[in-house]
């Protein structure tokens, strides 16, 4: 019988590494970088590239909780709240309340 | 009245209820995000916990939806540096790398003499990672208040406050090319390899947007 407790410690603690790595590697690696040079804005182009696929994979392929909305409310519900962020002139606390509250009663509505 | 916290304090609302829902302890959500502190990678963690995935396939799948943090990093912490400040402020630092944290940094060191950089960024850190732990604690302890309508709306936060940020975050046109074309190659290269869509998609978007964007001397 494996003990579930120790399991969820290696479980986490495997999880952190794992996340740590990229981020100390970065550090390691930006020891020899200039601000200034080329590579150091590819890796900038890098950085939101990777940011948007993240994100947009979040929103089109879904897993977990937000698999449960259809796509196209998912769709509007972004759609939305970026309008709300331009018009609220870049404020992120009315686009991301009334994002939840929408998705909330949309779901419930379909 | 525009604070990231309360994103961020919703998006690990969520993140300490699903850890509850899983069968983790109290200690064991703290910790999760005390050493982890990556949303999509304490996701991924959840889900193949769920699912009885074993460590060595836990590890790589973290670490391939949290690899963007490493072109993350790169593009941050040159930025940050100055020779008077000890290397192990980066090191250690560096924990708080998060998509929070590093889009404000992007936003603001321009305005930061060099000299206090890092330590701008290790108080963002600490007030963003801090937001992060209090509001996993607060998800755990809610989490029996909480309906699954209400779970979906808090999912949805996340990626909401993310996008908002990134859009806004754009300076110059490779920036907007790379959010862009990372917005279309990412779920099209999910099609062909779920797993590694988002380092692939990442790497291939950054590079065209690298080229295609031209001469843009404006700051990144």
């Amino acid at each position: 019988m494996i003990d579930l407790s120790s399991n969820i410690t290696l479980v986490i603690l495997v999880t952190s590494l794992a996340t740590y790595l990229s981020r100390f590697l970065g550090v390691v690696s930006s020891e020899n970088i200039d601000v200034k040079s080329k590579i150091f804005r590819w890796f900038n182009c890098i950085a939101y590239s990777t940011l948007a696929a993240l994100i947009a994979r979040i929103v089109v392929f879904p897993t977990g909780t937000l698999a449960d909305a259809e796509i196209l409310i998912r769709f509007l519900v972004i759609l939305l709240s970026v309008a709300v962020f331009f018009a609220t002139k870049k404020n992120l606390v009315y686009p991301t309340i009334l994002s939840a509250i929408l998705l909330t009663v949309l779901n419930s509505l379909y | 009245m525009d604070s990231p916290a309360l994103a961020l304090g919703a998006s690990f609302l969520a993140i300490g209820a699903l850890l509850k829902d899983i069968g983790f302890n109290v200690q064991q959500s703290f910790f999760s995000t005390f050493f982890t502190y990556a949303l999509p990678g304490q996701l991924v963690m959840a889900e193949s916990f769920f699912v009885g995935a074993s460590l060595i396939n836990i590890f790589v799948a973290v670490w391939l939806v949290n690899v963007r943090l490493y072109p993350m990093s790169v593009s941050l912490i040159p930025l940050l540096k100055d020779k008077s400040q000890p290397r192990w402020k980066y090191y250690l630092s560096c924990h708080f790398l998060a998509v929070s944290s590093w889009l404000i940094m992007k936003n603001r060191y321009q305005s930061i003499e060099q000299k206090y950089r890092i330590d701008f960024w290790i108080g963002i850190g600490i007030g963003t990672w801090g937001t992060a732990i209090f509001s996993t604690l607060a998800g755990y302890f809610l989490s029996d208040y909480l309906n699954k309508d209400m779970m979906i709306g808090l999912a949805i936060v996340n990626p909401v406050y993310f996008t908002c940020m990134m859009i806004g975050a754009i300076k110059n046109r490779s920036i907007g090319l790379s959010v862009l074309l990372g917005a279309i190659l990412g779920p099209l290269f999910f099609l062909v390899s779920p797993e590694w869509s988002i380092l692939y998609g990442g790497l291939l978007a950054g590079t065209l947007a690298f080229f295609l964007g031209g001469k843009d001397d404006r700051p990144v």
